[in-house]
């Protein structure tokens, strides 16, 4: 099998995956406890980097760019500048990058094991289907918590550029906090947490995906937690661009 | 009538030595009548399947009859535990038909699948637990997918555990059960809810020779008391033995007693089913197997 068909064969059996997972959350019995606990260890268990990563990141664009603005005398842009690229790029873009990398790993490393060791083969001959029982509940924990961690994310790291410019800067923090209010529109925070959304559907369909078709014992689990990372994370990248312009045209935004 | 109460009826007539007592030959034509035994609990008609155009089985037809314990031998790689597979719509055959109870499960989709799947119980080579579980959230995993109440759960999963000796083990988590025992757990979660088919693929493998025996004799058990249909694969010699020489009876004490093949008049109802790259090269009892001319089938028995 050639790569062009091994990555349409693959892009097929995730779709379908999810699809199924999809169906399974409209259908008795439903895995309400589980998909509950998967947002506590999803959501609550990533908050930690989530605030980290914001917060830095938004002190670094105030750190890099308040100079140049500064050279042309609009330094009161600062906190439109950075509340503006946090809210459409990139606090979902890195919160689902962070997210690929803590949840999808783990997601796709436990179905691997479970795979490898035939406790998806006995959850089947016990009458209950996986898909319904592990892959939905996950999806759907992501689909919920994402758009949660983005927005922590966005307001971090909002926080975080007001700091560096009040601190390092000497700009008071009302100054940066009225620019940041005057630039965002309400467009820019539905594309915000439209964006995550889909970014949830793809980590979690392909992590699951990777983790339930695990061959090959242990280092087969290895194999499938780096590819659902790898490809997750490039995937959520690919799919940014993309949906970046559909929402400028839906949305009816500046192109 | 079952084969139990054919074994049971010839132990209570302690009078009778070697002779079929009245009871016991009339539930033997008792059970020639009855139709519904007459239905195969597993039925493979020409059943083949490939994987990436290599072929694992080629052309299988087979049947297990109701109460009776086919056991698949084989070397590794032979096919033996697809065939399990295929039972329980694991996986799905290239071409042929898989039937159980009668019932076409060929072309059922995964939804059809789990109906079917509820009447058979599977016990997998290293006992597949869930590492998540505790032994009683394992063992009760049926019941509580099923909803049922707590208050139901709780004695029939002591029930099962006490089944295989295991009832002190009921708060441990899997990692911290032997091998053996984890294998014993697997076996009383898959009876959860009686199946009348149970499946074993490889379950003593690994084992120490007493725990081994422990596992043949609950299949005994099973197959004996309980008149359950059972595929049991295995590529251990002993095994093969224990199954085909020897049945499970309830004493005038009321504790279960095993009994070697000729001390009454018994018929161990197993059958002994043979696959070599994917082909059946022997199908019937223990001592045909034994007389067989065939060199592998002798090699293999030998074990040189």
């Amino acid at each position: 099998m050639n790569f062009a068909t091994r990555a349409l064969l693959e892009l097929q059996e995730t779709t379908l995956l999810a699809a199924r997972a999809a169906r399974g959350l409209f259908k008795r019995p439903r895995y309400i406890p589980e998909a509950i606990a998967q947002m506590d260890s999803i959501g609550v268990g990533s908050l930690t980097i989530i605030i980290l990563t914001g917060f830095f990141t938004g002190a670094v664009l105030t750190l890099q760019t308040f100079p140049t603005l500064k050279y042309y005398g609009a330094q009161d842009q600062t906190g439109y500048l950075v509340a503006l690229s946090l809210i459409r790029e990139l606090g979902p873009v890195l919160t689902a990058l962070m997210v690929a990398g803590r949840v999808g790993s783990a997601i796709s490393a436990e179905l691997g094991s479970m795979t490898v060791s035939q406790q998806i083969d006995a959850m089947r001959a016990l009458g209950t289907d996986p898909i319904r029982k592990l892959v939905a509940p996950r999806i759907l924990a992501l689909i919920v918590t994402l758009p949660l961690l983005t927005v922590i994310a966005d307001t971090c790291g909002m926080i975080g550029g007001g700091t560096v410019a009040s601190l390092l800067y000497g700009m008071p923090f009302s100054t940066y906090w009225s620019s940041v209010r005057d630039g965002i529109s309400s467009d820019d925070i539905i594309g915000g947490v439209i964006k995550p959304i889909v970014f949830a559907v793809i980590i979690g369909s392909i992590a699951c995906r990777k983790g339930l078709s695990t061959e090959g014992g242990t280092v087969g689990v290895g194999r499938s937690t780096t590819q659902a990372v790898v490809l997750g994370s490039i995937l959520a990248i690919v799919a940014d661009f993309f949906l970046a312009k559909a929402l400028q045209i839906i949305l009816d935004m500046p192109q | 009538m079952s084969t139990t109460d054919l074994h049971i009826s010839g132990t209570q007539d302690q009078h009778v030595t070697g002779g079929v007592s009245d009871d016991a030959a009339e539930s033997t034509f008792a059970e020639v009548d009855d139709r519904d035994r007459a239905i195969p609990a597993i039925e493979f008609r020409d059943v083949s399947l490939a994987f990436d155009g290599h072929s694992v089985l080629d052309g299988l037809s087979f049947r297990v009859m109701k109460g009776e314990t086919k056991i698949i031998l084989g070397g590794s790689g032979t096919g033996k535990s697809t065939t399990i597979k295929l039972v329980l719509g694991l996986l799905k055959p290239d071409s042929g038909q898989v039937f159980v109870d009668g019932e076409d499960i060929t072309n059922y989709s995964e939804i059809q699948m789990m109906r079917v799947r509820r009447k058979i119980g599977m016990i997998f080579q290293e006992g597949a637990l869930f590492d998540s579980l505790s032994v009683y959230d394992n063992v009760a995993f049926k019941l509580h997918e099923q909803g049922v109440p707590e208050d139901q759960v709780e004695p029939e999963v002591r029930r099962m555990l006490r089944f295989v000796n295991l009832e002190d083990a009921i708060d441990k988590m899997p990692i911290e059960l032997s091998g053996g025992m984890r294998r014993r757990v697997g076996i009383a979660r898959a009876l959860v809810g009686d199946p009348k088919i149970v499946l074993f693929d490889e379950p003593t493998a690994g084992l120490d020779p007493p725990t081994a025996r422990t596992i043949c004799e609950l299949a005994m058990k099973l197959r004996d008391l309980e008149d359950v249909s059972s595929i049991f694969v295995t590529h251990e010699m002993n095994n093969l033995d224990y199954l085909c020489t020897e049945y499970a009876v309830v004493n005038d004490a009321g504790e279960v007693v095993f009994e070697t093949e000729g001390e009454r008049l018994c018929l161990v109802n197993t059958k002994v089913l043979m696959l070599r790259d994917g082909q059946i090269i022997f199908n019937g009892t223990d001592e045909t197997l034994k007389k067989s001319d065939d060199a592998y089938i002798r090699r293999f028995l030998r074990g040189h």
